[in-house]
């Protein structure tokens, strides 16, 4: 069968198993179980209500409990158990054993600066691009140019990236930017960017950073609008100049959408793999936790070690995770 | 006074100045690929493509006619004659200077007569045509001539029919793109389904422990996927759907449930609490409230996260590689074609550019098409 039919058809299973679903037990419910009507109308009545907020939710809760909540204990299990001997209980063997690995160290490394330089560069140019475009009539296209890269994947993003960091011999006419910007500039020859170690990181890292600055700016902009008029007015009159209205009354009054905005980039940090996976494999220094943690699991096949790193990248999350339900709490209440 | 509109004017233009690199800045990569796409090989290898626009050098070789073809030579007086033109119609250009070694590919300019020895001589014009001629009937292989010819910008559709429609050449893509597709549309469609029906009980609905079950969606919000995958692979095995669509529908399913819980819920507890008092005094029932209030005063919240859901599925790599993708490779997607490019045919930029551009035009389509809806969203899953 055509994949497009095949597709078609299965979209059309899908959604209306979903449809079907609640459709059928609302009216199985409502018709049979409990009707509204009889001797027992308000009870049934009072009983359908009581089942009903569970019918609503039960394939959220079993798809969320299966596909998120459940792994989380079984990576952890994974992680303290050997493959090879039969899923036995090994203890903290596993870590040990990636705590000796060269390549885990500089994985964990280059992470830790992918989560200082990423989040802070993008944040900033965020603002930046956010304060500059709400001052000017055209801020709406620059915004939505900006905020293109959102939507281009990773690998895409890789490409294109890589393009710009391409290396010709030195007797060719450079075709990547990078090289011949440089050679331009007085450069003696051309350089393969991407073999550079520490170099290399930051050259994957400003991909992420080209991706996540729109991000930044649409979330900042929104909050330099909310901004009351009276602060800076007030700031105005008292004869601040441009940088400080930006830094000393705007700043401070966004510091709490600046740490949403942060954070939410740290967690895209955490998880960053095509990136790395699709320009570089980790080769030449450049390893990060969630590209190192599927080589071993799925090239290596070592599951023990591929899930301790991967609850390294959980261990990493929680404090956010922490952070974020207590807030939501507080806001509810 | 004229001292502060003044300072207050350049400042103004440092700011438009500012946003002009800036933007320059943020699209110059893509614009990049984009170009690349509709230039051949040879184009893209010899020269970068910001020179794409205006006209290009380019040095090639060319052979002329074999003397011992049949007809090739003819008389010209008591000179044996060979005539032709290097492009042969092909792309044509302005050939500046000429050559007749590898070494010196520039020796003579447009219209000069080269001796070539033993009587022989050579000439190439600007527009491509040569003559050579000698005094004995001339044997051995064509003469190779060097030259430097201005092209015109040029640019081609060829690649896409390459990458799309020619199997083997780096082509396929077609086939992915469907592949894509096949994964995008239930993958966005059924996890909003569910995620409605749970936003709406979390929003609306009174019953015990449902504090406790929103802060566990807020949670699982940044419970990273890395962890789901041989705990869940396993599970796909053990219930027998193994590596396939199926498969991959429910992990992105799943993945994507605890954003779109969160985002519906957040925006449907905004909703006027009067018209659903006033429906439930009507006597609607809960399922009717939901599928005739409800969800028609949702659809700003649905359409962020559908177009969310659309970008991430799209783009994924990560849960197709693991939950889609078998040893056959027929059920490969884009991004997955894509690096396994960057693999094999690193260097060829032609191929590349075209493919990632397919991936890419699409999600911009959307991109442009529902920005609106995409911002809404960002701003209430994130501004709290």
């Amino acid at each position: 069968m055509h994949p497009a039919l095949q597709g078609l058809l299965t979209i059309l299973i899908g959604v209306g198993g979903c449809v079907g679903y609640f459709y059928f037990s609302n009216q199985l419910l409502d018709k049979v179980l409990f009707p509204a009507k009889g001797p027992n109308i308000g009870r049934n009545i009072n009983r359908a209500n009581m089942i009903r907020p569970w019918l609503f939710l039960a394939p959220a809760i079993a798809a969320l409990g299966l596909y998120l909540a459940y792994p989380v204990v079984a990576t952890f299990w994974l992680s303290v158990t050997d493959r090879d001997q039969g899923g036995a209980f090994v203890g903290l063997t596993n870590y040990s054993q990636m705590l000796a690995e060269p390549k885990f160290i500089e994985a964990l490394r280059n992470n830790m600066l992918w989560l200082i330089i990423v989040p802070a560069a993008s944040t900033a140019f965020g603002l930046l691009a956010a304060q500059l475009t709400d001052r000017i009539k055209w801020g709406a296209i620059a915004k939505s140019l900006i905020f293109m890269p959102m939507a281009i994947s990773f690998v895409g993003a890789g490409v294109i990236w890589k393009l710009v960091y391409e290396t010709r011999p030195v007797d060719v006419e450079q075709i990547g930017v990078l090289n011949a910007v440089y050679l331009a500039l007085g450069g003696t020859e051309p350089q393969t960017w991407l073999t550079i170690p520490l170099w290399n990181s930051i050259f994957l890292m400003i991909v992420l950073i080209w991706i996540q600055t729109g991000f930044a700016m649409v979330i900042l902009s929104a909050a330099l609008r909310g901004i009351p008029e009276e602060t800076i007015e007030a700031a105005i009159v008292d004869g601040a100049n441009p940088f400080q209205i930006f830094f000393k009354i705007k700043v401070p009054q966004i510091v709490g959408t600046i740490i949403v905005v942060w954070t939410t980039i740290t967690i895209v940090v955490l998880k960053v793999f095509d990136i790395v996976f699709a320009m570089t494999n980790g080769q030449w220094e450049t390893q990060v936790l969630a590209n190192y943690m599927y080589d071993k699991m799925f090239r290596a096949g070592d599951w023990g070690v591929g899930s301790a790193a991967a609850m390294i990248i959980m261990l990493l999350v929680t404090p956010i995770l922490v952070w974020n339900v207590y807030n939501a709490r507080k806001e509810m209440r | 006074m004229d001292n502060i509109a003044g300072s207050k004017s350049s400042l103004t233009w440092v700011v438009h100045i500012s946003v002009v690199l800036l933007v320059a800045l943020w699209l110059f990569p893509t614009v990049g690929l984009l170009v690349s796409s509709f230039r051949t090989a040879d184009q893209i290898a010899t020269g970068g493509w910001w020179k794409a626009m205006l006209p290009a050098e380019q040095n090639q070789t060319f052979r002329a006619t074999d003397p011992d073809d049949e007809g090739a030579q003819s008389r010209d007086g008591d000179l044996y004659v060979i005539e032709g033109n290097v492009f042969e119609g092909a792309a044509v250009g302005e050939i500046s200077v000429w050559g007749t070694s590898s070494r010196e590919i520039s020796a003579y300019q447009a219209g000069e007569t080269a001796d070539l020895g033993d009587g022989e001589m050579l000439t190439v014009q600007a527009n491509g045509d040569y003559r050579l001629t000698s005094p004995t009937e001339m044997s051995g292989r064509g003469q190779r001539i060097f030259t430097t010819a201005v092209t015109p910008p040029d640019f081609t559709t060829q690649n896409y029919k390459d990458v799309l429609f020619t199997e083997g050449s780096g082509g396929g893509m077609a086939k992915a793109f469907f592949n894509t597709l096949t994964v995008t549309i239930p993958a966005t469609i059924i996890p909003i389904l569910i995620a409605a029906f749970a936003a709406y009980a979390l929003a609306w609905m009174d019953f015990p422990g449902r504090a406790l079950l929103i802060a566990a969606v807020v949670a699982l919000l940044v419970v990273p996927l890395q962890l789901a995958l041989i705990p869940l692979l396993r599970f796909h095995n053990e219930i027998g759907i193994g590596k396939g669509y199926v498969g991959v529908w429910l992990a992105h399913t799943g993945f994507g449930l605890p954003l779109a819980i969160y985002l519906l819920r957040n925006y449907m507890v905004g909703l006027p609490r009067d018209i659903i008092e006033n429906a439930r005094v009507d006597g609607a029932s809960d399922f009717q409230i939901f599928v005739k209030i409800i969800l028609p005063l949702s659809f700003p919240a649905l359409a962020s996260f559908a177009i969310f859901q659309f970008l991430w599925t799209w783009n994924d790599l990560l849960v197709a590689l693991v939950f889609l993708i078998d040893s056959s490779g027929e059920t490969t997607v884009m991004t997955k074609q894509i690096v396994e490019l960057l693999g094999t045919r690193g260097g060829n930029w032609e191929i590349l550019a075209t493919a990632a551009f397919i991936s890419i035009a699409v999600p911009l389509a959307v991109f442009f098409m529902m920005q609106k809806y995409l911002v809404r969203g960002l701003l209430a899953g994130s501004v709290k």
